[in-house]
């Protein structure tokens, strides 16, 4: 699903002016900059960050929307969610080979989630309390991450460019999927409705804030649109999902949460509310309501399958030395 | 007598949701892995033979709807019947367990599966069920070939995942007797050409799990006495469970468009 602007890199680099000077002749040139290919270490350090975020986000991301696999309303629904969170799984394969080229291994990147080290999008640190939680994600969330992706399909990474637009695709089929879960609700009965404007109601704002703080405060933004990591400012994508989203919200009858929202015809764009910038920090930093939960669950899992990883090597060794054995024998 | 006679004209209809709730029940089983596997390619792999399942489900509740002739619909038919209607037979529905014993259950189910859906295809006179059936044979060998290869690794593996998988075995074998057992209803389906008897299936799934054990160094246990009673709506306690959960929001909500 999901990238978020960026939580606390240090894109700080050593390199000498000429080195860093090559490099970036060949960023703005829009060439691709490969695995084996010279990078500064600041890049490096950027791109293992912010990929490791973004796959840890795929993969936290799928416990909140497993949470209604089990009592999705029909058949349609139900494969059609437990699809839509394999997607998710597969995102998170995508992109921790991409983070493996840059010399980074599944496991450590693993460990530091566990371990509380790394981060992932807050977005899922919110429950899903109801049916139409998992419209409001796909819609809402996965069309944020769209926002987002999409000109990463054009970062100046190549495997991490590439590994996006695999993900695009999906991603978009998500988000269209979560809108007409919404509008089969906004169609529906009083209670759905209901349900539907309850949804978008808790959603909205922590949308909002997967785009990451202002431009202002957000460190190391410049650093990262130099190198073409990102195209374009928090502010300017929180902007074009809030452009793209609003109507949709009007076209089913429902409404935005935010009573400061008003159309500027002059400039085209939304212009939005204060967000609550508190508690962002707050749900960054470990203290939304399911940070706990996310991390305890990714562990158990974790933890209950060790036994299973563990036989699963010692029988690939077993196989392995006993391939060698005839062949020992026969020389 | 009337009675009797009115069941035999829906055996058709029986023998369909039989199918078809062993398919809903593990498929559902399989979803409740999501996020919690092992690994992330075993996560993968877990909800892809869940939605292989859950759309045989599909295909054979609507197939089901329609021989039945009563506008029940696949939704009516997976989430709106009373636990003792549910027909499913034990092995599917008993609970994950861990890995190992979510491996074995998906072997042993496959492995009956797979020829039986096969037999299913060549000889059925129904032409959307045959269908249903060339489908679900090829989803099947993948199930019964990547099961396969976990209860062997499982099995050879390490001394404790040697002793979960021999646990998981000698817990669920006495679950598989009832996979080949022809219900008198499931008979008359026989006689009326829509499936194939079951037991013709038998000798290949012995010869199928007799290979996987006899590389991943497992036991079958003797089973004294075999468990069954699904296919008259006689389930275990967890049932009760899954069903609460599975059909939460139609009972919460009823009547709507989702
Ligand atoms: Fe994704
Ligand atoms: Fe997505």
């Amino acid at each position: 699903m999901y990238s978020q602007g960026l939580i606390g890199v240090d894109s700080s680099t050593t390199e000498s002016e000429e080195f860093l000077s090559l490099f970036q002749a060949r960023v703005d040139r829009e060439e691709k900059i490969e695995p084996n290919d010279p990078m500064p270490e600041g890049y490096r350090r950027t791109l293992v960050r912010q990929i490791g975020q973004h796959a840890h986000s795929e993969i936290v991301g799928m416990l909140p929307e497993g949470n209604w696999i089990t009592r999705a309303p029909t058949l349609r629904r139900k494969i059609a969610l437990l699809a839509k969170v394999q997607d998710e799984g597969g995102h998170g394969l995508y992109l921790y080979s991409a983070a493996e080229t840059l010399g980074v291994s599944r496991e450590q990147m693993t460990e530091e989630l566990l371990s509380g080290k790394a981060k992932y999008s807050s977005i899922f640190n919110y429950p899903t309390l109801t049916w139409a939680d998992i419209g409001a994600i796909g819609w809402l969330v996965d069309g944020a991450a769209i926002m987002n992706q999409i000109p990463l399909c054009r970062c100046s990474y190549g495997p991490y460019a590439r590994a996006m637009i695999r993900v695009c695709k999906e991603e978009s089929f998500h988000q269209r999927q979560g809108y007409e879960i919404m509008m089969a609700l906004a169609r529906g009965s009083d209670e759905q409705k209901e349900m539907a404007q309850d949804a978008l109601n808790r959603w909205w704002w922590p949308s909002l804030m997967m785009f990451g703080p202002h431009d202002g405060e957000s460190a190391h933004g410049e650093q990262s649109m130099a190198w073409k990591i990102k195209r374009f400012s928090n502010d300017e994508l929180r902007q074009k999902f809030i452009t793209a989203t609003v109507p949709q919200a009007e076209f089913i009858g429902l409404t935005v949460p935010d009573p400061d929202l008003k159309f500027n015809a002059e400039t085209g764009l939304y212009e939005h509310g204060e967000i609550d910038w508190v508690e962002f920090k707050a749900v960054v930093s470990g203290n939304g309501r399911m940070n706990r939960d996310r991390i305890r669950d990714r562990k158990q899992a974790h933890d209950d399958g060790a036994w299973v990883r563990e036989a699963a090597l010692a029988h690939a060794a077993k196989r392995a030395a006993s391939r060698t054995v005839p062949q020992e024998a026969a020389e | 007598m009337g009675a009797v006679a009115a069941t035999f004209e829906m055996a058709g209809f029986r023998a369909l949701l039989e199918l078809a709730d062993d398919a809903l029940i593990l498929g559902h089983r399989l979803s409740e892995w999501c996020g919690h596997a092992p690994t992330l390619e075993e996560d993968l792999a877990l909800a892809n033979m869940g939605l292989d399942l859950l759309g045989q489900a599909r295909a054979l509740y609507a197939h089901a709807g329609e021989i039945e002739g009563k506008g029940r619909g696949e939704d009516d038919l997976a989430f709106l019947r009373r636990e003792r209607d549910y027909v499913n037979c034990l092995l599917v529905e008993r609970p994950n367990g861990d890995f190992a014993a979510t491996m074995a259950r998906q072997l042993y189910f496959a492995a009956f599966m797979h020829p039986f859906w096969r037999a299913i295809a060549a000889s059925s006179n129904d032409a959307t069920l045959a269908g249903i059936a060339a489908k679900a044979e090829k989803e099947m060998a993948y199930h019964l070939r990547h099961c396969g290869e976990w209860v062997i690794r499982l099995g050879d593996g390490t001394a404790e995942s040697a002793r979960r998988m021999q646990a998981a075995v000698d817990e669920l074998h006495r679950y598989t007797g009832e996979l080949f057992e022809a219900s008198p209803v499931r008979e008359k389906a026989v006689a009326d050409g829509l499936l194939p008897d079951p037991g013709t299936v038998r000798a290949e799934w012995e010869r199928t799990i007799a290979m996987v054990f006899s590389q991943a160094g497992l036991t079958a246990p003797e089973v004294r006495v075999p468990q069954s009673g699904g296919r008259e709506g006689l389930h275990g306690e967890d049932m009760g469970h899954l069903l609460a959960e599975m059909q939460f929001m139609q009972r919460a909500y009823p009547g709507l468009t989702w």
